[in-house]
């Protein structure tokens, strides 16, 4: 929010709202613009699947893509993503029903389940790319994801299971 | 407060818990809240629910209610499963809940609804098989009466009854009217475990999709209408306190609603979490920081070290007599192990949501101790605990540190200012550097061999602070009394399987000021470590093979000697291991549960560790869900193994040095090794899961390095240095 002086009207309030787009629907919001899109997505928007882990790009649990792209969205300032497609968790697919989803389950992989929202984010901005990906990759693109549960193993058994099924 | 039944409690507690996870019901007024159980009641969309753990809805869905928290052990399908054998529900339609603070949940091993110690299948076993069964029973005792049959003419199946002569059948949602006017029996008739078609077989999670589309909600996901944010500066030292604090910049930054004064911490409160954080940022406080500001990790070691040379401490266990012994060894081996202090680390940072109100409150969190925290926040605020709603959320791992009630406290203290639901959610600093911390333990063991190799005396020194001294007057409301001996610092070490005439274990407890708590295997995460690996330096100074000197030692029929037979089997053993790799042994009993690993281990020349595949052995007794149990084994060996390579907090001036993920390490994707999980077939009772994975890998993967590279390591985490040098 900024303040602009007029000579005759003393302060005139000036709302910036900013449109961002989360899984193909439009939002607006009038937040700070340097606050990191994690906490709007998440506080303002309600989707909640997106998770708070570290704060300083660490550990991956908020990831989400922009524009296709894996990014940490504790860094990623509102200011930044203006004009750009935000993909989260819940914008994957709405019936549980993405190959990656569906390797997750048959595999068992979550254990208190707060790491994975990132995961599978990671894991789809790898198999966008990679279709058939070797282990080297799968620990190129995954290794900034935390799991302190330890589900690394069934998580790499997924990804290849959903890449065998042709999974992006 | 009910003091007599509270401390009856944390007795049969100590008694019952193996010494494992000793806590008591002994907040004020808990008892009361807990004398009103569920149960047995029409549900207000016609469904029926019999007892505290099922309800039964009109279409025959059933829902099983669950007391024990989900921090990624598997509670809720492990428990659910165990009531739906019972029952004979129809397992594709069965879904979960988790249930309020009430006294149907308390868990019997524990005196109070904790989740913890690796207790809820061997707590819950039993009660959830007589929950799920009297049901049964109720239902076709509803459909036969109907019928005009004898009951055990008919047979229940698949949330169904059928009385087969008559080919005539009803599923259980049209049985709820005829059941509600059945008594429940109190001890209905158990099946066969020859006939269980869900316990003892891989089940699929029961929380997996929702935990795969962003839906499920742990506690950082609450949201209530009119909710504000919160975030609470705590003390830079521990314990510290609040001299004086100039609020008014935190004041000016917008979006700030109120700066509260908590005493331990300033707590801001905006309309926003980012407004919350730069209020927080903008605060002025001058700290009084308490006796705490001048402690040290290296005074700590050095006061541990002095202590186990100048001080006998106090015995754990006492046979035969060291002494003597000890001058008759033909030989001695003397060595020094240090274990650092931990932090948990939860992947979700401590978090809560609380609604105070004039005439009750609510609260959402993750939590593994409903009771306390609903004693806790009704005594804070001078309400009858019935007045405080406590609504358990799934966990963002838990792994001991949400027994505390610290994070809940912020929660309610702000809202109770702000007159609001507020959200409270730590950032990774304050959830690293406000731990209750693993106990930092220094051990100072010598043993003597006899002509045969085998060891004549073992005795076994063991420095740290009390976490029983620390949470039990802090958290669960009971004093500690500083001569009170305390398992949780010595398990694992005194308990030692093997077969030695003269075996002492003594217990020097220093605590330092630094905060201790339950951290995922308790004593044993760091007891496996030490004795292990000394054992490990015996086998060496015998000659003799690590496997077969530790079998030598123990009972062939034990289950300590089947779980390393079978991991050394499956791992290998007497193959030769390739060339620059060392493999490592370790075995190690814990809450009920016998596990065996075998570590292989590279070793650069530069003193890097590369541990490439786990072999893991485990007699849990009987299985629930032996997914679970493989799962389980997977993640503690990884907890263990991220603590063994990485995991070391550290204090200076009363700070502690760590603060996120780039200093307090965690292992990733690509160090992971490979893990093969096998489960001994047992009829022994139910052993716990959730812990026990986690002691033998850092004795296995230093036994490997020795057997690579003939370097001991004796002090973790594992230092490239300590290899090189
Ligand atoms: S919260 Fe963004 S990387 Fe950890
Ligand atoms: S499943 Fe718990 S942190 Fe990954």
């Amino acid at each position: 929010m900024i303040y602009i002086s007029c000579p005759e009207i003393v302060l005139q309030e000036v709302r910036i709202v900013a449109k961002i787009t989360v899984n193909k629907k439009t939002y607006e919001t009038d937040a700070d613009p340097s606050t990191p899109v994690l906490w709007i997505i998440r506080d303002e928007f309600g989707l909640t699947g997106t998770k708070f882990g570290c704060g300083i790009a660490q550990c991956g649990s908020c990831t989400i893509h922009i524009d296709g792209e894996p990014r940490r969205a504790c860094i990623t300032t509102l200011a930044s993503v203006a004009g750009k497609e935000i993909t989260t968790i819940e914008g994957i697919s709405t019936a549980s029903d993405h190959p990656l989803q569906k390797a997750w389950i048959e595999n068992d992989v979550p254990q208190c389940g707060y790491c994975q929202s990132g995961q599978i984010m990671a894991a789809a901005g790898l198999l966008a790319k990679k279709k058939d990906p070797t282990d080297a990759d799968i620990d190129a693109a995954m290794n900034g994801i935390i799991c302190r549960c330890g589900t690394y193993n069934r998580i790499r058994a997924a990804i290849k299971q959903a890449a065998m099924q042709g999974g992006k | 407060m009910g003091t007599k039944i509270d401390r009856r409690l944390f007795l049969k507690a100590s008694l019952t818990a193996g010494g494992a996870l000793l806590v008591s019901v002994a907040v004020p007024g808990s008892s009361r809240a807990m004398s009103a159980s569920l149960g047995h009641g029409t549900m207000a969309d016609g469904g029926f629910q019999p007892n505290a753990f099922i309800k039964i809805a009109k279409d025959g869905k059933v829902t099983i209610v669950i007391g024990q928290s989900e921090m990624g052990q598997g509670v809720l399908t492990s428990l659910a499963m165990i009531v739906a054998e019972e029952l004979e529900a129809d397992w594709s339609k069965v879904s979960y809940e988790s249930g309020p603070p009430d006294k149907a949940f308390i868990n019997p091993l524990i005196g109070s609804q904790v989740t913890g110690g690796s207790t809820s299948v061997r707590a819950f076993f039993m009660p959830l098989r007589k929950a799920g069964a009297t049901v049964r029973e109720m239902l076709v005792s509803a459909a036969a009466q109907g019928w005009g049959v004898a009951p055990e003419t008919c047979k229940a199946g698949n949330s169904m009854v059928t009385h087969a002569a008559s080919g005539r059948s009803a599923g259980y949602g049209e049985l709820l009217d005829a059941a509600a006017k059945i008594t429940l029996s109190t001890e209905p008739k158990l099946k066969d475990p020859k006939e269980f078609k869900l316990i003892g077989k891989s089940v699929k999670r029961l929380d997996t999709p929702e935990k795969v589309n962003g839906t499920a909600e742990f506690g950082i996901d609450v949201n209530r209408p009119g909710m504000l944010f919160g975030s609470v500066q705590r003390a830079p030292v521990p314990r510290g306190t609040v001299k004086s604090v100039d609020d008014a910049p935190a004041k000016a930054v917008k979006g700030v609603v109120a700066v509260v004064n908590l005493g331990y911490g300033v707590g801001v409160v905006a309309q926003n979490y980012f407004a919350a954080r730069k209020g927080r940022q903008a605060l002025k406080i001058v700290w009084d920081e308490g006796s705490n500001a001048t402690v040290s990790s290296e005074a700590i070691l050095a006061s541990y070290k002095d202590a186990a040379a100048k001080e006998s401490g106090k015995a754990a266990k006492s046979v035969g007599n060291v002494a003597t012994a000890r001058s008759g060894a033909a030989k001695t081996v003397e060595a020094e192990y240090f274990a650092p202090f931990l932090a948990h680390a939860t992947m979700e940072p401590m978090n809560c949501t609380a609604d105070v109100r004039a005439d009750g409150a609510d609260v959402w969190c993750g939590t593994q101790s409903q009771l306390v925290v609903q004693g806790s926040v009704a005594k804070a605020l001078g309400l009858a605990p019935e007045k405080v709603g406590v609504h358990t959320m799934l966990l963002g791992g838990g792994f001991g540190r949400r027994v505390g009630v610290d994070y809940v406290m912020d929660a309610v203290m702000l809202s109770k200012a702000a007159g609001k639901p507020v959200k409270v959610v730590w950032t990774r600093e304050d959830d690293t550097q406000n731990d209750f911390f693993r106990p930092a333990t220094f051990n100072k063991l010598s043993a003597g061999l006899g002509a045969d190799g085998k060891p004549v005396f073992w005795h076994h020194k063991i420095v740290n602070g009390s976490i029983m001294g620390e949470l039990a007057p802090a958290v669960f409301g009971f004093p500690f009394p500083a001569d009170q001996m305390d398992d949780s610092s010595y398990e694992g070490a005194h308990n030692l399987p093997y077969s030695i005439p003269n075996f002492q274990v003594d217990w020097i407890r220093k605590d330092t000021g630094i905060p201790l708590g339950f951290w995922r295997s308790v004593g044993s995460s760091h007891t496996a470590f030490s004795v292990e690996c000394f054992l490990d330096e015996l086998a060496a100074a015998a000659g003799k093979d690590p496997l077969e000197y530790r079998l030598s030692l123990l009972d062939p029929k034990s289950r300590f000697a089947g779980v390393l037979k079978l991991a050394a089997e499956k791992a290998g053993w007497s193959t030769k291991p390739a060339a620059g790799v060392g493999r490592g042994i370790a075995v190690a009993e814990s809450f009920g549960s016998y596990v065996a690993q075998v570590a292989e281990v590279s070793v650069g020349k530069d003193g890097s560790v590369k541990v490439n595949r786990v072999v893991c052995a485990v007699d849990c007794g009987q299985t629930v869900n032996p997914d679970t149990i493989e799962a389980q084994m997977e993640g503690g060996i990884i907890y263990g193994l991220t603590a063994a390579l990485y995991g070391e907090i550290t204090v200076k001036n009363g700070r502690i040095q760590q603060g996120n993920f780039n200093n307090y390490k965690m292992l990733r994707m690509g160090e992971t090794p490979k893990i093969e999980v096998h489960i001994l077939p047992s009829s022994e009772p139910h052993g716990g899961v959730g812990e026990p994975g986690t002691p033998p890998i850092a004795p296995a993967v230093v036994n490997a390095i020795f057997a690579a590279t003939g370097k001991r390591i004796r002090s973790l985490p594992i230092r490239a240095a300590d290899i090189t040098g």
